[in-house]
């Protein structure tokens, strides 16, 4: 079953609806929420379990059947970084492309892309950071540095008429510098979307946000980027990713990234949990009436898929509270 | 360093309900000097309410007689739940509840009233808000001085609670209200933000998150007092706890009853 995906106005927040946010606001909400699903990627990356090519094709076309219009499916990152992400080119050969969903590709560089185009991607995603710190323990480059190779990439991806989705990593926090100024996710974020990423997804990486800090940074980055372009990705490792997940909703955001089973853990705080769980998200979006496209029982099966792939417990209460053991 | 969300109250006060809710719905049965010692560190980090009375039947004198300085009663907001919990309608449980809050005040000892089942029942599905917030005023009249609207199962959602809390509100003045929220299906907090953005400044939570749900096997139960705690610092909001004490309590019970923390802060702060 596919979902379609639909191409949402563009409006500005005025500033009457950012004060509007503290009382209830539920009226505001969004109608629709597209869920980019990162379980195949972001998650997988992040497990101590390498799986196999064929679970990980099953395990993105079950997430494909499950309704979701969003899949990241893999990463051309060099194998010697990221053993989990090696047989990138199969992955993304070997899955059903199903009609009116995109399986977008991490690219970190132009050789990447390459690698991704010639494998036959036709969306891209580019990682930048609201720190300089960050930015150099992960990339191994200054900011300015990531944002010539990201130049490099979007130019590119013009010419093959490719999207290039672009994250901002620590909007919340860095694990290095501490506390992040709104200002400078503003400035990033308002960067990657002139340099023509069609949509930014702002995450909390290490989960330390809570929702007034959420509010605050939004607040700040929607003065510079349209609400339609931007999207949350909320961390759980200190549990408050659907509080702020909420919270981002509240102010306009429509767009909310999770993982399947709540798959990868956090780097950076050892045991800690990552990301949220696509099957929890799902879980408030319908108890709020909002339209997902999503089919959770059918999540609910993939989730269960790739937890017995990975011989792990799933992360996501929902999975855990209708599982009869 | 914090940001303030305006509108939201000032101060939250937390009602720890781990050492009776959760460790009555843990598996294990915990020694009485573990839970004693368990109540005397969480009365050091701030916490100016912790429940520890265990389900007040009619032969409460005893209780009193032990020197239980307050005492809660149980209604719900389900005919089939009251059945199946105390065994008795809603009508007849208002009458037993009466009688003992009456004695209670009489001897100048302050009654809590709890609401079950307020966003959902095990066995009736949607609960009305109307119907919470009939029970809630009969216990509010009958002298509870605050009322704990329990999500049982866990089951509510951001938009659920704001119907119920709108309903009840208007019959409840704010400062008797409280929210126990239940992370079965991880909707606690977003649930408790949604109530705290309507003036709601009482929360229940239970440390380490303490207690599965008896409906849902494996499934957890309390949302976790640390995670609470966590987010209401985040959000600038005072509530007199220390975070980093509670924590350690968390740590002591869990270990003593060889459990895993449920609380998310915990596990991302110690490196077991």
């Amino acid at each position: 079953m596919a979902a379609m995906t639909k191409a949402l106005p563009r409006r500005l927040v005025g500033l009457a609806s950012l004060r509007a946010v503290s009382t209830s606001s539920m009226d505001t909400l969004p109608k629709r929420v597209k869920i980019v699903e990162v379980g195949p990627r972001d998650g997988l990356q992040n497990e101590k379990n390498i799986v196999s090519t064929p679970v990980k094709i099953k395990l993105i076309d079950m997430l494909s059947e499950a309704g979701l219009s969003v899949i990241e499916a893999t990463s051309f990152v060099s194998p010697k970084w990221v053993p989990q992400m090696a047989d990138h080119a199969e992955v993304l050969k070997g899955i059903q492309k199903f009609p009116g969903v995109t399986y977008p590709v991490l690219t970190p560089n132009l050789k990447g892309f390459e690698a991704a185009v010639a494998a036959g991607a036709k969306e891209v995603s580019i990682f930048g950071a609201a720190s300089e710190l960050f930015t150099k323990k992960n990339i191994n480059c200054s900011m300015e540095e990531s944002f010539q190779r990201f130049d490099a990439i979007l130019k590119a991806a013009q010419s093959a008429n490719i999207s290039v989705r672009g994250y901002v990593s620590c909007v919340l926090g860095c694990p290095y510098e501490g506390k992040i100024s709104p200002a400078k996710v503003a400035e990033v974020t308002k960067k990657l979307y002139s340099m023509g990423c069609y949509e930014i997804s702002l995450g909390d990486t290490i989960g330390v946000g809570t929702p007034g800090i959420m509010k605050d940074m939004l607040s700040a980055v929607m003065q510079e980027v349209p609400p339609a372009a931007l999207a949350v990705h909320c961390h759980d490792t200190y549990g408050q990713a659907l509080a702020n997940t909420l919270m981002a909703l509240q102010m306009g955001v429509s767009v909310v990234d999770s993982s399947v089973a709540g798959l990868g853990g956090c780097p950076y705080a050892q045991g800690a949990s990552g990301n949220l769980a696509t099957e929890d998200l799902v879980y408030m979006l319908e108890g709020l009436g909002i339209h997902t496209g999503v089919n959770l029982q059918k999540l609910l099966e993939a989730g269960n898929f790739i937890c017995q792939a990975l011989n792990r417990k799933t992360s996501s209460k929902v999975a855990q509270a209708t599982c009869k053991l | 360093e914090t940001s303030q969300l305006s509108g939201l109250p000032e101060f939250v006060k937390i009602v720890e309900v781990g050492p009776r809710d959760g460790l009555q719905n843990e598996k294990v049965i915990v020694p009485t000097d573990i839970k004693i010692e368990l109540i005397n560190r969480l009365s050091q980090t701030g916490l100016s309410v912790i429940e520890v009375t265990s389900f007040v039947s009619s032969r409460w004198v005893p209780q009193v007689a032990a020197g239980a300085t307050e005492i809660s009663v149980f209604g719900a907001a389900s005919e089939s739940f009251s059945k199946k919990n105390i065994n008795c309608s809603i009508e007849e449980s208002m009458g037993k509840f009466e009688e003992v809050v009456k004695s209670a005040r009489h001897m100048n000892i302050p009654a809590r009233g709890y609401v079950s089942c307020a966003l959902g029942c095990p066995y009736e599905g949607i609960i009305t808000p109307q119907k919470v917030t009939e029970v809630s005023k009969r216990l509010y009249s009958m002298g509870c001085y605050e009322i704990s609207l329990g999500d049982t199962i866990g089951v509510g959602t951001p938009g659920s609670m704001k119907r119920m809390l709108e309903s009840v509100m208007k019959e409840i003045p704010l400062g008797a209200l409280a929210v126990h929220c239940h992370d079965t299906y991880g909707q606690a907090l977003a649930n408790i933000l949604t109530a705290l953005q309507m003036g709601i400044n009482v929360v229940d939570s239970a440390v380490s998150g303490l207690g599965g749900c008896p409906y849902a096997k494996g499934a957890s139960g309390n949302v976790a007092t640390e995670d609470l705690i966590y987010m209401l610092n985040g959000l600038g909001l005072n509530t007199g706890v220390n975070l980093y004490k509670v924590m350690e309590a968390g740590d002591f019970i869990c270990k003593a009853v060889n459990k895993t923390t449920n609380s998310k802060v915990a596990q991302a702060s110690f490196r077991a």
